[in-house]
């Protein structure tokens, strides 16, 4: 430890006296970081004036690795709720799924795995932040932080209630920790009132929580 | 690139290892020790434990999903007996825990 660190320890717990809950999840990663962009900074700096990389190439990398979102996933979910055959060859195997509709899926493989009336799919990264980035972007705040990490896989019924979603005894929950190289979606259950809307309209009911499975699809309005 | 043969089969009963492993790798001390099943053979892929120390000359080993029961990881859990995690492993840190299989 050094006298730097003992700053900020004092630091933080003058702001848990100011501030709500938010601050941990926050301060959470600050102290390395600080650090570690000042050298990001410099070789960043270094690798221009050697003409290794353009000046705006790497915010352009960054901007490519962002562009992903949601609007993918849910797309694919809307897909195979319209179609079954879809659906099965999704279950059988993501990736290739989602080429079918011009998706790149970066990751090694992606696995999806299916809400029914009987099963209920969470899905976390104990280790650090493993997400299917590449139809869903970044992941949430709370799904990197230490809390969510732990707790999904120790009491995982307890954090849905917090998300509000409680779920029936009878339902089986499983958590699907994205340790190593798969990355995982799930698909929702398509919600009730729905039997008439179209492709489009249903990828607008489909939300990221729900492809995280820390909520569900909620009944339409008819 | 060189493969390590993929000794388990989905269904098959396994036990996770205590390798007692330093650096990156990607087996949570959690899951360390528990018994679960085998549910799909993933392929197989760089070790993350080589790749993290940059050799990427492989070989590249079987990665399988299993699954575990919630309330067989933590004894004072607040739910079904029908709670499932579900992880991935690497072959390395397996072993046959069958009936009749030779001890962890």
């Amino acid at each position: 430890m050094t006298s730097h660190d003992d700053h900020d320890h004092d630091h933080r717990d003058h702001d848990h006296r100011d501030h709500d809950h938010h601050e941990p999840l926050v301060v959470e990663d600050e102290p390395g970081n600080i650090e570690g962009q000042i050298i990001v900074d410099a070789l960043q700096n270094l690798l221009v004036a050697q003409n290794l990389i353009a000046p705006g190439e790497v915010r352009r990398e960054i901007e490519r690795i962002e562009s992903p979102g949601v609007h993918l996933g849910a797309k694919i979910v809307a897909r195979a709720w319209s179609d079954e055959g879809y659906k099965a060859r999704l279950l059988a195997d993501g990736k290739s799924a989602a080429a079918e509709l011009g998706i790149g899926v970066g990751e090694a493989q992606l696995i999806v795995v299916e809400n029914t009336g009987t099963t209920h799919n969470l899905v976390c990264c104990t280790l650090c932040s493993c997400y299917p980035r590449s139809i869903l972007g970044q992941p949430p705040s709370w799904y990197v932080s230490k809390a969510y990490r732990a707790r999904a896989v120790r009491e995982p019924r307890a954090v849905l209630a917090e998300f509000d979603l409680h779920l029936a005894a009878d339902i089986q929950l499983v958590v699907h920790d994205s340790n190593a190289d798969m990355r995982y979606l799930v698909l929702p259950a398509r919600p009730a009132g729905a039997e008439k809307m179209d492709e489009a309209d249903l990828a607008g009911l489909v939300t990221r929580d729900c492809m995280i499975g820390v909520a569900v699809v909620p009944p339409v309005e008819t | 690139m060189r493969a390590v043969k993929a000794r388990f089969a989905e269904g098959q009963r396994v036990a996770v290892l205590d390798l007692e492993k330093s650096g990156h790798i990607r087996i949570p001390f959690y899951i360390r020790g528990h018994v679960g099943t085998v549910v799909q053979r993933c392929g197989s892929f760089l070790n993350p434990e080589d790749l993290s120390v940059g050799n990427v000359a492989g070989p590249v080993v079987p990665l399988y999903r299993v699954s575990f029961a919630l309330n067989e990881l933590w004894t004072d859990y607040a739910g079904g007996p029908s709670d499932m995690l579900y992880i991935e492993i690497y072959d390395h840190w397996l072993a046959s825990a069958d009936k009749g299989a030779s001890s962890i």
